[in-house]
């Protein structure tokens, strides 16, 4: 039953080009050169959208649209670990993201009156504010990680479509809990209905991207780890796994709570980011839209996560004039990119910088492929051509 | 005397609502039951009956029994066109994407409702004849006993279908092995199709029923509506008829006994936490049959 859950079980992850020239002189770059070149591109990105944000070539409205894209991209990519990679189907992934809310926003609230900086100074800026900043986000992505490990044990003794249901009767009680803590314990702590409000406005462009850098890094080479590759065949076949001596109990625990903690990251960021925390906010229906985002993306391609998040997050915004009608051809493309293309748009393909350097770098071209792979004078003529 | 009214009536406020849930916890159940499918789109579809009676009845002021015919029959079609639409061409494609399709046809239904008719709450006129009947000396609410007894007729006629006609029969097969059905020379397709009638007419009943206790129509209703009787058809074992009606009524009981004790705002919780202790104690609800799986 749950093998049938996911269509396809091609490799998610990419072993590198396979393309034309595999005749042992192929040259490929060394890793660290590899992390160079991500790490340089990640630090040219963000300088030049600092810069922008800085200079106002984006305006202050469309920053704010940034910061909430990065803020789904996590949550995305973070749902993708249990979606994609693992092959299960949590439905209560909001439920994490608002544990993370709450806790980083509470965190950071109560700790700058402790330590007097006040909220002027902490969208100012400077080193203290960083340091409280990162403090804060991981507290609210230990808290979800925690309520993680508490849904997970029972969650992933069911499977499939159990498992789906009980991860959303999770997120419900914790929503309803976040609204009714506050007469439970007597004291103020989500103020419930009324919300959160008077958070800190935190996030900014570049802690947020700087955060969805880190995320992808760590999920990435997390995937491409030995635990990476044990997540991977439980997904493929779970009792093919335990046969080969991969604990899954335990691998399923550490995939969903990894992904629970990231939620709580992206949480954390997003209170940072609205400014004000609802339980309203953090529904069934939200922890669907990141679903949605996750599987027309392709269930286990990042980027496909990525362009997803980034999409479904700045096309509502982009069509805010035909707000009646959003909604509905929402829902129309769902259901068309299901029947016409039910792997997703992106499958699972995978982008990967340095597999295209090295194409490059062997000249091993998509478009010489077909005629080039097979005989070596043709190779020699096109890359004559080439120069 | 005070004390015993108030209990009856509670009793028959968690029978009601149980009742409800009942009939909408069947359709979830019987649908899952032949393609594994979780028809997120089976609450929208008592939001749909909803409007349908508003539509008749405060718009063009018909009369009531042809209201409440023509809400069954328009659940009914619809349930039939979203199969055919939506869920059709799917038929062999892995199961996450029948269920994705499912959470965009409930989008749909339900940002189309908002789209015709606004997002705010359509009163629906009364169309009780009476409001409590008196036995005893007790004041019985009518619709409260309405509710309770269509449901048990229904749940009756429903096991009578499945048990004992040709096309239960079918259902049955088609639900155990669609392969070998298909050999014996069971429409497969067309069975499916008419699993959909009977849960949507099912969900009709149940809007006409829940319209009457809760005279209102919003684009929304069937969301959480939807999602207890799911939680019903879960709680029962999903999959199996006494199963669903089984749940509903314990959903609808815990639901009343935690409002009862004042404790209305965790009512949703509690519900919540009903289905996990179930669903940890027996994975796969209480009348649900345990498979064992093939390597």
């Amino acid at each position: 039953m749950e093998e049938e859950l996911m269509a396809k079980k091609r490799p998610i992850i990419s072993t590198g080009g396979r393309g034309g020239a595999a005749d042992g002189k192929r040259r490929s770059l060394p890793m660290p050169a590899r992390y160079v070149i991500n790490a340089l591109l990640v630090f040219v990105v963000l300088a030049v959208g600092e810069l922008m944000v800085d200079g106002g070539a984006i305006t202050r409205y469309q920053t704010s649209v940034l910061q909430q894209v990065g803020v789904y991209i996590i949550m995305a990519v973070s749902l993708n670990i249990a979606t994609g990679y693992l092959g299960q189907l949590p439905l209560g992934h909001a439920g994490f993201m608002s544990v993370g809310a709450y806790g980083c926003a509470i965190f950071i609230m109560r700790l700058s009156e402790a330590l007097g900086i006040g909220a002027r100074d902490i969208v100012a800026g400077g080193p203290m504010v960083a340091l409280l900043v990162f403090a804060g986000v991981v507290f609210g992505g230990i808290c979800a990680a925690v309520a993680g490990v508490i849904i997970g044990i029972p969650a992933l003794r069911l499977k499939g479509d159990y498992l789906a249901i009980i991860t959303l009767a999770f997120a419900e009680i914790i929503r309803v809990v976040m609204l009714n803590i506050d007469d439970v314990l007597g004291f103020e702590l989500t103020r419930g209905a009324a919300g959160l409000t008077g958070i800190p406005s935190y996030s900014n462009f570049l802690n947020v991207f700087l955060a969805v850098a880190i995320v992808c890094f760590l999920v990435h080479t997390m995937m491409k780890s030995r635990h990476g590759r044990s997540i991977l065949a439980i997904r493929d076949n779970e009792i093919a796994a335990e046969a080969t001596g991969v604990n899954t109990t335990y691998y399923k625990t550490l995939a969903f709570v990894v992904s629970a903690f990231f939620a709580g990251v992206a949480g954390g960021l997003y209170a940072g980011c609205v400014g004000v925390l609802q339980p309203a906010n953090f529904g069934f229906m939200q922890s669907i839209e990141i679903l949605v985002m996750v599987v027309l993306g392709g269930m286990g391609s990042m980027l496909g996560s990525v362009l997803s998040a980034t999409v479904l997050t700045i096309l509502p915004e982009a069509l805010r004039a035909f707000s009646d009608y959003r909604m509905i051809a929402y829902a129309v493309v769902l259901i068309l990119v299901m029947i016409f293309r039910p792997q997703g748009l992106l499958g699972s393909y995978d982008f990967s910088l340095s597999r295209v350097i090295e194409r490059v770098m062997n000249r091993d071209f998509p478009w010489k492929k077909d005629k080039g792979a097979d005989s070596g004078a043709s190779v020699e003529e096109v890359s004559a051509d080439g120069r | 005397m005070d004390g015993v009214a108030l209990i009856v009536s509670q009793v028959l406020n968690g029978l009601q609502l149980g009742s409800i849930y009942a009939l909408v916890a069947l359709g979830y159940t019987m649908v899952y039951g032949i393609i594994l499918l979780l028809n997120f789109a089976h609450g929208d579809i008592i939001m749909a009956g909803a409007y349908i009676l508003w539509i008749i009845l405060a718009q063009l002021g018909l009369n009531p029994v042809i209201a409440m015919l023509l809400a069954v029959l328009g659940c009914t079609l619809l349930g039939v066109l979203i199969d055919k639409v939506a869920y059709a061409p799917l038929r062999n494609a892995p199961r996450l994407s029948v269920l994705i399709t499912a959470i965009g046809v409930s989008y749909f239904l339900e940002n189309g409702a908002q789209l015709v008719f606004g997002a705010d709450a359509k009163v629906v006129p009364s169309f009780a004849p009476v409001s409590s009947i008196q036995v005893g000396g007790l004041s019985l609410s009518f619709v409260a006993l309405v509710t309770v007894l269509v449901t048990a007729a229904s749940t009756i006629v429903l096991t009578f279908l499945v048990q004992k006609t040709k096309l239960g029969k079918a259902m049955r097969a088609v639900s155990e092995d669609m392969g070998a059905a298909r050999l014996m020379g069971v429409n497969v397709n067309n069975t499916i199709t008419f699993t959909f009638a009977v849960g949507s007419a099912l969900a009709g009943i149940g809007a006409v029923l829940y319209v009457m206790a809760y005279p209102q129509a919003t684009p929304t209703m069937g969301m959480m509506l939807g999602t207890k009787a799911f939680v019903a058809a879960v709680l029962g074992g999903i999959g199996s008829i006494p199963g669903a009606v089984v749940g509903a009524m314990l959903v609808g009981f815990a639901e009343v006994f935690v409002s009862a004790i004042g404790l209305s705002v965790w009512r949703d919780a509690v519900v919540f936490l009903l289905l996990i202790v179930v669903l940890i104690v027996r994975p796969t609800g209480i009348f649900g049959r345990t498979m064992s799986e093939k390597v």
